[in-house]
């Protein structure tokens, strides 16, 4: 049942958001992305990463969070960017998906933005098919862009891998 | 769904449980009040709680069982089996409905007639007496309003219900002239008394308030007005204070609760460090009273996980009961233990495989009355349910004292199934065969009764037992009875683990997989050698494959992560030559896990890895640590199953079984010595000669014995390495050959030759042995030459095939013991053959359909389903292989089945263990069909 409850959240919720617009901002190699601020669980600076062997190369480890495990994944591996540099500041934001907590890893994590409508667009077509797997489209800012996640979006692609 | 109606499915449920059992105690002594009591006050709560919800149809099965029960309280009805049966099933009828209610939230269609029509009917038994005796009753009570609801017609709305009697609905007035008429017991001395007559007493009262309700209410009564709305009559009962003591909390706060409290500990233990550095802080004390605090709060977290096992066995007796009036057998079942306590879950994922266990022994375990007369038994069959823990497990064992398994109707199946072949069979001990019952597919019943013709097998019980990590055996005494021994672990939650570190990571491995641990480096007595590229340790006169960590887990290439403290110092320490192995054992597989560090044994608290890391099975969840950091749990069959190179079957084979050779056939054994003080045997087929040589001859070369054996250096071999050679003196050596080369085996004394028959009747753990025979009255351990032949040259069977043509010739072997193709794959691969060998000619022709092409076919003859005769016609009969020659071996000599072997098509005949003929044999009719092939 829980089961069936947390699908229809991870659909209805992106659409819902939209119109609230408030985005949490983080940095992906100099790109900017946004997450709904209300998927955001937490943000933390990931210490004591550990290493998952035979893992996909996206997941980079599991963290202890307040007692719960929670699967780190690499967004910068995940959307094809270069590695981050050794020692490179590293921030953690904290989803959950069906249940389960997973944090994405990005360079930086910015302020809430109060987003209106009307700054939103779909993707251009010419957008990096990594990204276009996981866009919901684009918001202009006025000195630059910032990609909306789909968050569902990112853990399914391990699914998928999974399955394959 | 509705909190209430989950609320009331949760209790309901809970109510007929026990009312199962009591009925099964009330059953076996109808003059047990207390009981009745019990269950009339539980089944009554359901029909009210049924009524307030508005779910007319539970109700109404509720209100006919209560209402037969009513009747035996009041002793107007006699208790009889017939009775009991009938609400039994109306208990079983309301828990149908239950289910469905639950799934759909609403009650299903349908009506419960027929048994609310039969529930009457035993009701009324004796109701037109009582009913008759009730009206006068009531009258002279004073109840002239009951007597009203009679005289106004029988269809006669109900007050309370405001609606028809349903079928089955006694109207309550009915129901109170059926009280005041029965003699019932003296209020006072109940209230003096026991509890549950007090509970009795309360009964009236909650029949009162019905009674008020339906009635004009006499004014001392007036009280109780307006309580049918309660949701719990029973509420007013004793029963509460208890009630009240307990909580029902959700299983999801239990868990939170336990996460909570792993987190603090990590912070204690953060703070105890932080206070450890400082000499003299004032943090000290409270520090010290947090943490005893911390520690039995955990604790009692761990505790509200657990609960008494006699939880998973509450439906038994029921079950017991319906099996013995269904089977026709006396049956007793006694419980001990039921207050041992398990974690939650495990208990959960006992509870079907325990039922199934029972339900076994009841309906084959367990003989007819007459049956056990005859065999001077006691008429009443017995089933023993006896739960206790030992060392962090628990034990339970289900034992009964009927005929014991049918070893022969296992055997029958094992054969038909295919699971062993009749001449296997001959060679295993009763416990081994008994064994077999846990296979899959496997029901020895013959005919499918509605007691386990569940589907459900032996081998469900096992693989669910297995998954919590348990195990289940089963010791059979014919005529005496069976004895099945379920050990689980106690929680799953927390388990005990050693870590480990392999290329700088952390890693655990649960206890329970590990048998010990060897340190190995260069120069200690253990080190680690390879095999060409297989590593291996010489542990206790055997050889351990290795697996290493770092390999299984691909760890060389991996990204250095991003974080990590204790990457750093790992590596380094990594350049150690000190490796440590870690001895697991895996079913009855055992092999060595490589890795670089030891820590300490850890308790862990286990949990699921995230779903997207479930496809990697070598790890069976992830725990945090004392220090708060993350590590995964090493899953040790996860490991056995990646590391291909292991083949866990072809062990396990051995293990459990048993290699067997033909019945009753003699072979020659060479019996010697070497080592321990246990005899050792060889078939003398395989060995070329016995020599004894000059101890003063033996050189060493490249760090191994050698000898200078007819114009060529032979490698000696020793049984093991903890067994040195002579120094002086003459070394006696059995010597094995090819055409190029051999090999000695160096031994202490060759004993005798004893004509014998092969039984392994232990099989082996050891490398090199093929496992222990009694062999003229001693146990003897048979040795595995092939063993000896890769020990002294690595790559004996590879390059001895390369040296003798561009293409070996390929044979295909067809044998169904295992004995046989283990020792004659390699002594064919020995002479230069490709061997591919297989177990039966349907996995022969199998090849065959696959296009696969061989140079010669060695067949047995007496195997399993198809023969070797019916094999051979086979082959000669279809185009694909009719060119290829085929070889018999067989263990008989018969004239009569040379002939016919020559007639079906066989090239030739040659008797198993003569070596020399079998390749004589092969090089001849290599050389006859030539290049035909």
């Amino acid at each position: 049942m829980s089961a069936n409850k947390g699908v229809m959240d991870e659909t209805d919720r992106p659409a819902a958001s939209m119109k609230k617009a408030d985005y949490v901002t983080m940095l992906v190699s100099g790109q900017l992305f946004g997450i709904p601020v209300l998927e955001v669980h937490d943000v933390f600076v990931p210490t004591r990463l550990a290493h998952v062997p035979m893992a996909p190369p996206e997941i980079a480890g599991v963290l202890n969070l307040r007692g719960r495990i929670v699967t780190a994944i690499d967004l910068r591996q995940r959307l094809g960017y270069e590695p981050r540099e050794a020692g490179a500041q590293v921030m953690a934001v904290v989803i959950e998906y069906h249940g389960e907590p997973y944090s994405l890893l990005v360079d930086s994590v910015g302020e809430v933005l109060s987003l209106a409508e009307a700054a939103f667009e779909r993707n251009p077509s010419n957008l990096d098919p990594k990204l276009r797997e996981v866009s919901e489209g684009i918001f202009r800012l006025a000195d630059s862009l910032m990609v909306v996640i789909q968050l569902d979006r990112i853990i399914q692609f391990l699914n998928g891998a999974v399955a394959a | 769904m509705d909190d209430l109606l989950n609320e009331f499915l949760t209790e309901t449920s809970e109510s007929l449980d026990v009312v199962d059992v009591e009925l099964v105690r009330f059953e076996k002594d109808p003059t047990d009040k207390a009981v009745l009591n019990n269950i009339f006050r539980l089944v009554h709560t359901v029909k009210g709680t049924c009524g307030f919800l508005g779910l007319p149809r539970l109700e109404s099965v509720a209100h006919a069982s209560e209402n037969v029960l009513g009747k035996f309280r009041d002793g107007e009805l006699e208790v009889s089996t017939e009775a009991v049966s009938l609400i039994l099933k109306s208990i079983d009828a309301i828990k149908t409905i239950l289910a469905d209610l639950e799934a759909n939230e609403c009650e299903p269609e349908g009506d419960d007639k027929e048994l609310i029509d039969r529930l009457n009917d035993i009701a009324a038994g004796k109701s037109s007496v009582a009913a008759a005796a009730s009206i006068a009753a009531a009258e002279k009570t004073g109840h002239a309003a009951s007597a009203d609801t009679f005289a106004n017609g029988e269809r006669k709305i109900q007050p309370v219900l405001g609606r028809d009697l349903l079928p089955g609905e006694v109207s309550l007035a009915d129901l109170e002239a059926a009280f005041n008429a029965a003699p019932g017991p003296d209020q006072d001395a109940a209230a003096d008394t026991l509890p549950q007559l007090a509970d009795f007493e309360d009964e009236e009262n909650i029949q009162d308030v019905l009674v008020q309700a339906s009635s004009p209410a006499p004014g001392a009564r007036a009280k109780a007005k307006g309580r049918t709305e309660d949701k719990e009559p029973s509420a007013k009962n004793p029963d509460t204070s208890v009630a009240s003591q307990s909580v029902r909390v959700t299983v999801e706060l239990l868990e939170d609760m336990m996460t909570m409290v792993s987190e603090l500990v990590l912070t204690r233990n953060q703070l105890m460090q932080i206070v450890r550095e400082q000499d003299d802080s004032k943090f000290k004390v409270p520090l010290q009273r947090l943490n005893l605090v911390t520690t039995e709060l955990q604790e009692g977290v761990m505790k509200t996980r657990m609960q008494p096992i006699g939880n998973a066995w509450q439906k038994l007796p029921r079950i017991v009961r319906d099996l013995s009036h269904e089977l026709g057998k006396k049956i007793e079942l006694q419980m001990i233990g039921a207050d041992t306590e398990l974690d939650r879950q495990v208990l959960e994922l006992i509870k079907d495989p325990l039922t199934h266990m029972i339900r076994n022994s009841a309906d084959h375990g367990l003989e007819q009355p007459k049956k056990r007369k005859d065999a001077g038994k006691n008429e009443i069959g017995a089933i023993k349910l006896n739960a206790y823990h030992e060392g962090g497990h628990v034990i339970i064992q289900i034992s009964d004292d009927g005929a014991g398994l049918n070893i022969d109707r296992i055997k029958q199946k094992a054969v038909s199934s295919g699971l062993a072949t009749e001449a296997e069979l001959e060679e295993m001990t009763d416990q081994q065969i008994g064994n077999f019952i846990f296979k899959a597919g496997f029901s020895t019943a013959e005919q499918v009764t509605s007691v386990s013709g569940r589907g459900v097998g032996m081998d469900v019980v096992r693989t669910n037992i297995e998954r919590i990590g348990g195990t289940v055996d089963v010791r059979t005494t014919a005529g005496a009875g069976s004895v099945f021994t379920v050990k689980i672990p106690l929680t799953l939650a927390i388990v005990s683990a050693l870590i480990v570190e392999a290329d700088g990571e952390r890693f655990a491995i649960p206890q329970i997989s590990v048998i010990e641990l060897v340190r190995a480096s260069n120069n200690s007595e253990h080190r680690i050698e390879r095999i060409k590229s297989s590593p291996v340790l010489r542990l206790r006169e055997q050889l351990l494959p290795l697996v290493y960590l770092r390999d299984v887990l691909r760890m060389d290439k991996k990204a250095p992560p991003v974080s990590s403290d204790t990457a750093a110092e790992g590596v380094a320490d990594m350049r150690g030559k000190d490796d440590f192995v870690v001895v697991t054992q895996v079913g009855g597989f055992r092999f060595g896990i490589v890795v670089d560090r030891v820590f300490d044994t850890e308790e862990i608290v286990v949990k699921p890895v995230a779903p997207i890391l479930r496809h990697i099975t070598v790890f069976s969840g992830n725990t945090i640590l004392g220090d708060g950091s993350v590590i995964m749990i090493l899953d040790p069959n996860g490991i056995a199953n990646i590391y291909g190179n292991i083949k866990v079957e072809q062990d396990e084979a051995k293990v459990e079984a048993v290699i067997a050779d033909d019945k009753d056939k003699n072979v020659s054994l060479l019996i010697f010595n070497a080592g321990d003080s246990t005899p050792k045997a060889v078939p003398l087929s395989l060995v070329a000669r016995l020599e004894e040589i000059d101890c003063a001859s033996i050189e060493s070369s490249n760090g191994r014995d050698v000898v200078q054996y007819r114009g060529q250096l032979m490698p000696l071999v020793r049984i093991s390495d903890n067994y040195p050679l002579r120094t002086e003196g003459r070394q006696p050596v059995l010597v094995f050959a090819d055409e190029t080369r051999t090999m000695g085996i160096a031994v202490d004394q060759i004993v005798d030759i004893v004509e014998g028959t092969l039984k392994i009747e232990l099989a082996a753990q050891t490398a090199g042995l093929m496992g222990t025979s009694v062999i003229a009255g001693a146990a003897t351990e048979v040795i595995d030459v092939s063993h000896y032949l890769v020990a002294a040259f690595p790559n004996w069977f590879e390059e001895s095939g390369k040296s003798r043509a561009k293409a070996p010739r390929r044979i295909l072997l067809i044998d169904d013991s295992p004995f046989f193709r283990n020792m004659l794959a390699p002594v064919l691969g020995q002479a230069g053959y490709n061997v591919t060998a297989v177990e039966n000619a349907e996995q022969a022709l199998g090849l065959r359909e696959d296009g696969a092409q061989f140079d010669v076919i060695v067949s047995d003859i007496e195997m399993p389903g198809m023969s070797g005769f019916e094999l051979a016609s086979l082959i000669k009969a279809d185009k694909r292989w009719e060119e290829t020659p085929i070889v018999a071996i067989s263990a008989r000599g018969a004239p009569d089945d040379f002939e016919r072997g020559r007639q079906v098509g066989f090239s030739d005949y040659v008797l198993k263990m003569d070596r020399g003929a079998l390749l004589r044999s092969l090089t001849q009719t290599l050389a006859v069909y030539g290049e035909a092939v």
